[in-house]
């Protein structure tokens, strides 16, 4: 066991000795429990390894941790949560020492708990309307549900005690999925369930989406995606990775000639925006995701072994604030940059990544620049980029969206000097799958526009995740899916 | 999936693999290109032009130079072997109509991806006069195939050891000039011979097509590694091309950035290079062995 996590265990194992029996425990004593630690590498040492950087709580911290909870019987939790986990009930299972009894809850309502766990907005969503929370002022110090839900959701795959999923009779009926992240993974599963054929069609060699292209390793070890569409095969659904729809085959095809009875298009928001400055096509620039898939799904991080180069560099600026901006950030770091610098047009408060990420980030050295905003990449006479020119921002009026706008200094111009620009300000709708199959209608921004029962313009084809709500979360894209298995379910039972 | 059925080496380092991959062969159209990988694990995902395809067989065909660390390893491939990952068709299909003169340039292996190209623009009621370029007489590719399928044929060699001695640029040149100039141009192979081709067409106002083949990883347009500038506008060459108007096309700049990577590919190069050597001297060492006892 590491140092910290002896040490932090037992803390947690004094303290539970201390408060004596559980069972009675008065709110009041519940609320002076401190929220237990996340266990993490070293920052330092950290910086040089692609291992997942929060380590877990052990028994004894997760047991502690879910004596913190007040089983408010109003369950402001299960209300932020996009899901509804009936979290109050999970977490009273985790307090009692029943960690199966957990699981089975919060998989009544989530698939992939082991990935939620690690990487949704908890303080935005569950832990925002959490009363501990309230008491102590600050949504960080809420009970710790993504942490409590990683606890039990691991020792369940790591006991090996999770079940195959029952299916039902052979019905006959036959449905594509098409992409395999988040979105997919949820439909396939459930459409299965109800005794269907899944065959599920992703276009790049390997499955998982995001999260097997975008998110790192050491936020999110593969191994656990990789677990999850095992899982799915085991359940009998068909995977056929190298395949994209719209190309390979249209989806008209599928439905019309190949014996499909209906579809699902989880396809994602993977098209890269670029900043649109002066500069962006020089050597040296990246889109996020291209730097991203060279190292997490091609692992040009293992440099000797693997085939795929990345760009060796000393100085990179990251352009953005979100998730994404901070996972590039934090790959250079440990692809061996000296300096990273991450440029945000607004402050930190504004900012879209998690509040761990952010934290994180922070603890391993990556310099925030915020209110400054990129006007130009420069370059040498080879094209390789030798600088970013920022302007200084102010905050201006809010805007429509009630976001402050950030408005640059005239003259506040200036050039920081790296050798490496990392674009990673958003993506928008993947087009392949519309621009293929102009049944298919889409709004001005080219999300798939759907109706209540998540069905497009087409019929008994549906749709889900980010291709219908732009670039989201893990969580939403999980829960669409799910919400168009049920009627795709209701369509094939001919109750639709 | 994807097994090998043939493999041909067309001359040095040039490799030819013929492969199962049904869908493909259905439903590709001229002008159309694969991502492959010859390590499911650890490998990289290159684009290779398809060369030629059987319907009937179920069959593609890709041509290629052994010269980076993936086409090393695909040529070490033999019949019966699988390719492990291969994803296409990808890319639009060349615009094929009838213009009337159609003049092909193919540059090296370029050739093999204009082949489908000078079937479909003979098909669709062109005449077809195709260019084929090479450094030297052993590089010539496929020439059997492309007086096949075109109207008329001329083969150039840098050093003169074959056909015309001199670039591809001269023929094309003189037909522009003639009375019968082309009504299109299309043009494969390095960059700079692309370049010059669209440099020469260029003052004529003869629309000339070019093919890019850039680097990239996932071919679907979700990284953008494969971007170009065409017209002063960024494109993404494997989902809006790879044919592009090559009057527009800013070659400096994606001549500079394909070489971003070029000491790792070098690297990388060497690795395969020195694994083979091992192969090598260990079976000798084997073999020797055996003739000792
Ligand atoms: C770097 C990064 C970090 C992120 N971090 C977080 C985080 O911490 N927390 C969080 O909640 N969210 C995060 N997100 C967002 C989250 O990952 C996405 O919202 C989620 O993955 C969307 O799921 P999806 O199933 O809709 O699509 P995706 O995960 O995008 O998957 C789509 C899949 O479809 C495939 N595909 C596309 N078109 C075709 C086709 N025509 N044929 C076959 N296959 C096709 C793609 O190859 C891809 O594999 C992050 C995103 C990125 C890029
Ligand atoms: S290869 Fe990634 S976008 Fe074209």
């Amino acid at each position: 066991m590491n140092a910290q996590v002896e040490t932090l265990d037992a803390a947690a194992r004094a303290e539970l000795d201390a408060l004596g029996d559980l069972g009675s425990l008065a709110p009041a004593v519940r609320s002076k429990i401190a929220q237990r630690e996340m266990p993490s590498q070293d920052p330092k040492t950290r910086v040089s390894n692609m291992d997942e950087v929060a380590l877990g709580y052990t028994e004894a911290m997760a047991r502690l941790e879910a004596q913190r909870c007040l089983q408010c019987p109003t369950k402001p939790c299960t209300a932020g949560c996009p899901v509804a986990i009936d979290i109050p009930r999970f977490i009273k299972a985790v307090a009692c020492g029943d960690d199966a009894g957990a699981v089975a809850t919060i998989k009544e309502s989530s698939l992939l708990p082991s990935i939620c766990g690690r990487v949704c907005p908890q303080e935005r969503q569950c832990m925002k309307g959490c009363t501990v929370g309230k008491i102590a002022r600050d949504p960080a110090k809420a009970v710790a549900i993504g942490r409590l839900e990683r606890y039990v959701a691991d020792l369940e795959r790591e006991r090996g005690e999770e079940s195959v999923p029952a299916v039902a009779p052979p019905t006959g009926k036959r449905v594509a999925v098409v992409g395999s992240g988040p979105a997919s993974l949820a439909f396939a599963a459930d459409v299965r369930r109800a005794g269907h054929e899944v065959v599920v069609f992703e276009a790049l060699h390997k499955c998982g989406g995001v999260l097997s292209y975008g998110i790192p390793e050491f936020r999110l070890p593969k191994a656990i995606v990789e677990h999850e569409v095992e899982s799915l095969r085991r359940m009998g659904v068909e995977i056929r990775t190298d395949f994209v729809v719209g190309r390979s085959r249209s989806l008209s095809d599928l439905l019309s000639e190949d014996g499909f009875d209906a579809a699902f298009v989880g396809s994602g928001a993977g098209l890269p925006r670029f900043a649109g400055i002066p500069g962006e096509n020089l050597v040296g620039v990246f889109s996020a995701n291209e730097y991203l898939t060279r190292s997490n799904l091609m692992k040009a991080y293992a440099e000797g072994r693997a085939d795929t180069p990345f760009y060796h560099a000393r100085r990179v600026a990251v352009l953005g604030g979100g998730n994404v901006a901070m996972d590039a950030a934090r790959t250079a770091l440990r692809l061996g940059a000296e300096a990273v610098h991450l440029v945000y047009r607004r402050t930190e408060a504004e900012m879209p990544a998690r509040a761990e990420e952010v934290a994180h980030a922070k603890e391993e050295g990556v310099v925030f620049r915020t209110l400054s905003a990129p006007t130009r990449v420069v370059g040498d006479e080879n094209d390789v980029v030798t600088g970013l020119e920022t302007v200084r921002c102010e905050l201006g009026e809010p805007d429509a969206s009630g976001r402050r706008s950030p408005v640059p200094v005239p003259g506040s111009e200036e050039v920081l000097p790296v050798d490496c620009v990392i674009v990673a300000i958003g993506n928008s709708s993947n087009p392949l799958v519309p621009l293929t199959t102009p049944e298919i209608r889409t709004d001005s921004k080219g999300r798939i526009v759907v109706d209540a029962n998540h069905e497009t313009t087409m019929r008994n084809v549906f749709a889900g995740g980010d291709i219908v709500l732009g670039a989201a979360t893990v969580i939403l894209a999980m829960g669409e899916g799910r919400a168009a298995a049920r009627a795709c379910n209701a369509r094939l039972a001919g109750a639709l | 999936m994807n097994r090998i059925v043939s493999k041909r080496l067309l001359a040095n380092d040039l490799c030819e693999l013929e492969f199962e991959a049904p869908h493909i062969a259905r439903g590709h159209k001229a002008g159309q290109f694969l991502v492959l990988q010859a390590d499911h694990d650890w490998g990289e995902r290159i684009p290779l032009t398809i060369a030629d395809a059987n319907e009937s067989a179920g069959t593609v065909t890709v041509v290629f130079q052994a010269v980076g660390a993936t086409t090393i390893k695909l040529a070490r491939f033999n019949p019966g072997d699988c390719i492990p990952d291969v994803l296409g068709p990808l890319g639009n299909p060349s615009d094929v109509r009838k213009f009337g003169r159609v003049v092909l340039c193919g540059g090296g292996i370029g050739v093999a991806p204009i082949h489908p190209i000078a079937q479909a623009m003979r098909a669709a009621g062109n005449h077809v006069t195709s260019i084929l370029a090479a450094r030297t007489k052993d590089l010539v590719i496929f020439e059997n195939r492309m007086r096949a399928a075109s109207d008329e044929v001329i083969v150039c060699t840098d050093d003169g050891s074959y056909g015309r001695k001199g670039l591809v640029t001269a023929p094309l040149k003189e037909m522009c000039e003639s009375a019968t100039p082309p009504d299109r141009v299309i043009a494969i192979g390095p960059p700079v011979m692309m370049k010059f081709c669209a440099a020469t067409t260029k003052p004529f106002g003869i629309p000339t097509i070019v093919s890019l083949n850039t680097i990239m990883i996932d071919g679907t347009g979700m990284c953008g590694g494969c971007r170009v500038m065409v017209g002063g506008k960024m494109k993404f060459v494997c989902v809006d091309g790879p044919d592009f108007d090559g009057h527009e096309v800013d070659w400096d700049n994606m001549m500079k950035r394909m070489r971003a990577f070029r000491p790792f590919e070098e690297e990388a190069r060497r690795r395969v290079r020195d694994h083979e050597c091992n192969i090598d001297k260990a079976a000798r060492a084997i073999a020797a062995a055996k003739e000792d006892r």
